[in-house]
């Protein structure tokens, strides 16, 4: 399909199943009290999934994925780290981590 | 008049409370909405469908998939099958938020939801989370990253061939936040537990299996393991008192 016929259906169509699993639960549960074991398996969500993004991308590398425990992305990784606990500021902490990585890739 | 002045004060501040949470998203938004927009014009989209699929769609690696997908000649059914199966990890997203907005109008939540992505969820957590957050701070969130990410898409279909890849770093700019979002998310040990046991079955996963479907199994089977945990640590505590 060519983008000039059809994208604007494209758009729309990857647009409402995107906006669907974002709606659903904030709609279904924001109208009740949650129990409270469910209240404290969902805390432990942003950090499962921040997890879940970020491991691959430092400890893993090409495609089909293979495991490269030392390269630039993991190097960079523990000093920005470090500087995300000492400091909790997100802002120093992407340009810290931009900075490494960039000193990395001229090395 | 001293009541709408006060009035306007509170919605000023809220609105630039927001705005400074938001505002690291906005720099590792930057580079991806560049390369995004590149990618786009690559594809043949022209500028203005560029903005707009990222005002619509607003979720960066399924439009990334989408237009490759596009330029390859894929079906509509194809495009909005995969992009509902990338997007799925926002349901667990979703969830999580819902305790933080509870009793709120059909409206907002209308609004709310179109805007919460890895990026913005991440933030108005962590932030609900350390108090003094409200809902409206997090529907500025969700919006000034919004327009970020619209308007870099629009700025790389324009100019993005003239940014050398790899430009200072930019590549590293989405990692980078991350890492400080994991790094903030972390208290205490059950914490810690749940974030290398995700992180080390996300890997297993991504090594054994293409797409990105490991983020939703793993944050499932981390999550529920630090549950178990915590209720183990508990009972073990109130046994020995």
């Amino acid at each position: 399909m060519g983008p000039d016929g059809s994208w604007l259906a494209v758009i729309l169509a990857m647009g409402l199943v995107t906006y669907l699993p974002r709606w659903v639960p904030l709609f279904m549960l924001s109208r009740r009290r949650l129990p409270g074991w469910l209240e404290e398996w969902l805390h432990l969500i942003p950090v499962a999934i921040l997890s879940a993004l970020v491991f691959p991308e430092v400890l893993t590398s090409g495609s089909p994925k293979a495991l490269t425990l030392v390269q630039k992305q993991s190097l960079a990784a523990v000093p920005t780290l470090i500087f995300a606990f000492k400091t909790r500021s997100l802002g120093g902490t992407v340009l810290v981590g931009m900075i490494l990585f960039w000193a990395l890739e001229k090395v | 008049m001293k009541h709408s002045e006060h009035a306007s004060t509170l919605w000023a501040e809220r609105i630039a409370a927001g705005i400074r949470a938001a505002w690291p998203i906005c720099l590792a938004y930057f580079p991806v909405g560049i390369a995004f927009g590149v990618l786009a014009q690559k594809a043949g989209l022209s500028v203005f469908q560029t903005g707009a699929m990222s005002l619509v769609v607003f979720a960066g690696s399924s439009q990334f998939i989408g237009v490759s997908m596009l330029s390859n000649g894929a079906s509509l059914t194809a495009i909005a099958a995969t992009t509902f199966v990338v997007n799925l990890r926002h349901l667990l997203m979703s969830s999580s938020l819902a305790p933080y907005l509870q009793k709120t109008s059909t409206p907002f939540l209308f609004l709310f939801a179109y805007g919460i992505t890895d990026e913005s969820f991440a933030v108005n957590s962590m932030r609900f989370r350390s108090g003094g957050w409200d809902r409206w701070k997090a529907l500025t969130v969700n919006l000034t990253a919004s327009i970020a990410w619209a308007t870099s898409s629009v700025a790389g279909a324009v100019s993005g061939r003239f940014i050398p890849p790899g430009f200072l770093g930019m590549d590293y700019a989405m990692v980078a936040m991350f890492l400080g979002l994991l790094a903030f998310q972390i208290r205490g040990p059950i914490h810690l537990a749940t974030a290398f046991l995700s992180g080390t079955v996300a890997v297993l996963l991504a090594l054994a299996m293409p797409g990105n479907s490991h983020v939703i199994v793993a944050s499932l089977i981390a999550a529920t393991g630090g549950f178990a945990l915590s209720r183990a640590v508990k009972r073990r505590s109130s046994h020995g008192a």
